[in-house]
């Protein structure tokens, strides 16, 4: 099946998903890395609000033209690095769908399924085509602190996708349990 | 003035290296597309527009623009001898910003990322070889970090022979899963000591895809193991299908009686390359 939804994105939609279904989402998302995750989690109170959002695993290649920020090239990070931390993510956060590459481990699994959540592929590499569905850049966080791979940026996306629901709400997994 | 231009150019060579691919990369990623179905097929469709797209828009194939990596054979005679190391470091710096390459520059103990992508405290990965003749070739290979970390050293006991060696690349590459952006190409480094086992991993990536190494037995070792990579239905970024490798290069030195050290090194499909090739008179070619 094919979807097209606009973020927030609610449960019983969410629910709708299964593994191999393909999904385009068009509304706010933010990128976080590791150290973003680890940052959140320290920081508090936040300047932004998760739970409206999309999570995208990515650290973009951006360049600055004159005040704004433009998208250069923002394809999909390795989602394995935040399997430490994305259980208590979802949990805290009320994350309902995680876009990344590679898959990620039970305790994620797990926690999708009781948070109600996804997590789709994009297809790694693929930035430059990526830079062309995200219309606005309306914040960055903790640039200086991080750098530009690792800050916490928030798009405005167009009909972004295709995201393949990898893993879904019920407890499915599209990976091989070796890769996890 | 040539100094100068061979900066210049050096930018040109990175320039075409992060936004065009490679044609036998891309001939066997049309070549995969038209072998797979259902979701393998879309991240292929996906892989093959992106790589239209970014040609086209002069963008960086990859948001991972890599730790920049050069190959450089140099000949004795060659007139910028001197100051060659340092061109590559300023042509480095130069298309951080105008390709612009993204700042992949970290210090493993501040953690600060360094902007200018032109250092790694002092030396850039640059392998140097030196020739006869008086021509310099530089071949530039952005190298990303989600393959890379799929790395491996494998010290092997000299009885573990070949065969073993065989299902540890066919077992690393299952583990590695969709991690590192497949399908990939594999390089595999056997023999000489730890370090040259994992430098011949990454030579090994050099090679075209679809070229067999020139030793029979070593070509249909490539053969085999591509074979069994693919069999495993790991599939384009690890969602399933027939292809999670693209090929398979070894290359090979002899080793100590003692040990045999097996290289692995992992490049993603985006596998980026590009020559240049710079004449004694300052003039170049960009391929």
């Amino acid at each position: 099946m094919e979807y097209r939804f606009d973020i927030p994105v609610s449960s019983d939609k969410i629910k709708k998903l299964r593994v191999g279904d393909i999904v385009y989402i068009s509304g706010k998302i933010f990128t976080a890395r590791d150290e973003a995750h680890a940052k959140m989690f320290k920081a508090g109170k936040l300047p932004f609000n998760p739970s409206e959002m999309a999570l995208y695993h990515c650290g973009p290649l951006m360049e600055k033209k004159g005040k704004s920020w433009k998208v250069v090239s923002a394809g999909p990070t390795t989602s394995g690095r935040m399997e430490i931390f994305e259980d208590k993510f979802i949990k805290k956060y009320g994350i309902n769908i995680i876009i990344g590459k590679g898959g990620m481990g039970k305790k994620t699994k797990k926690a999708l399924q009781k948070n109600i959540g996804v997590y789709t592929s994009y297809t790694g590499g693929a930035g430059a085509l990526a830079a062309y569905h995200i219309e606005d850049v309306p914040a960055v966080y903790w640039l200086d602190e991080l750098g530009m791979p690792e800050a916490i940026w928030i798009f405005e996306v167009k009909e972004f996708g295709p995201l393949v629901v990898a893993m879904d709400s019920h407890g499915g997994s599209i990976y091989r349990e070796q890769s996890q | 003035m040539a100094q100068k231009d061979i900066m210049q150019g050096i930018v040109q060579l990175i320039r075409k290296a992060e936004t065009e691919l490679p044609k036998d990369v891309i001939v066997a990623l049309k070549h995969a597309h038209e072998l797979e179905k259902g979701i393998a097929k879309i991240q292929l469709e996906v892989m093959l527009k992106n790589i239209d797209v970014a040609r086209k828009t002069g963008r960086p194939i990859c948001q991972d623009t890599g730790v920049q990596t050069f190959f450089v054979k140099v000949g004795l005679d060659f007139p910028h001898i001197n100051t060659l190391k340092d061109l590559i470091t300023d042509g480095v710096k130069k298309a951080t910003v105008v390709v612009p390459l993204r700042p992949n520059n970290v210090d493993p103990f501040t953690g600060i990322n360094h902007e200018k992508n032109d250092s790694w405290d002092d030396v850039l990965s640059i392998t140097w070889d030196f020739v006869e003749g008086s021509d310099a070739l530089i071949t530039a290979f952005p190298k990303g970090g989600g393959s890379e970390n799929m790395s491996k050293l494998k010290m092997f006991e000299p009885s573990d022979g070949i065969e073993g060696v065989k299902d540890f690349v066919v077992s690393e590459m299952i583990k590695a899963g969709g991690n590192p952006c497949p399908p990939t190409v594999v390089g595999v480094g056997i023999g000489g000591g730890a370090d040259l086992a994992m430098k011949l991993g990454k030579i090994a990536l050099l090679r075209p895809v679809g070229v067999r190494h020139k030793d029979k037995t070593i070509a249909k070792m490539e053969e085999e193991l591509i074979r069994r990579i693919n069999k495993s239905g790991i599939g384009p970024m690890g969602l399933g299908g027939k292809t999670t490798v693209l090929d398979v290069h070894i290359e090979k030195a002899h080793r100590h009686p003692a040990s045999l050290p097996v290289g692995l090194v992992v490049q993603c499909w985006a596998a980026r390359k590009a020559d240049m090739i710079i004449h004694a008179d300052g003039t170049f070619e960009v391929k």
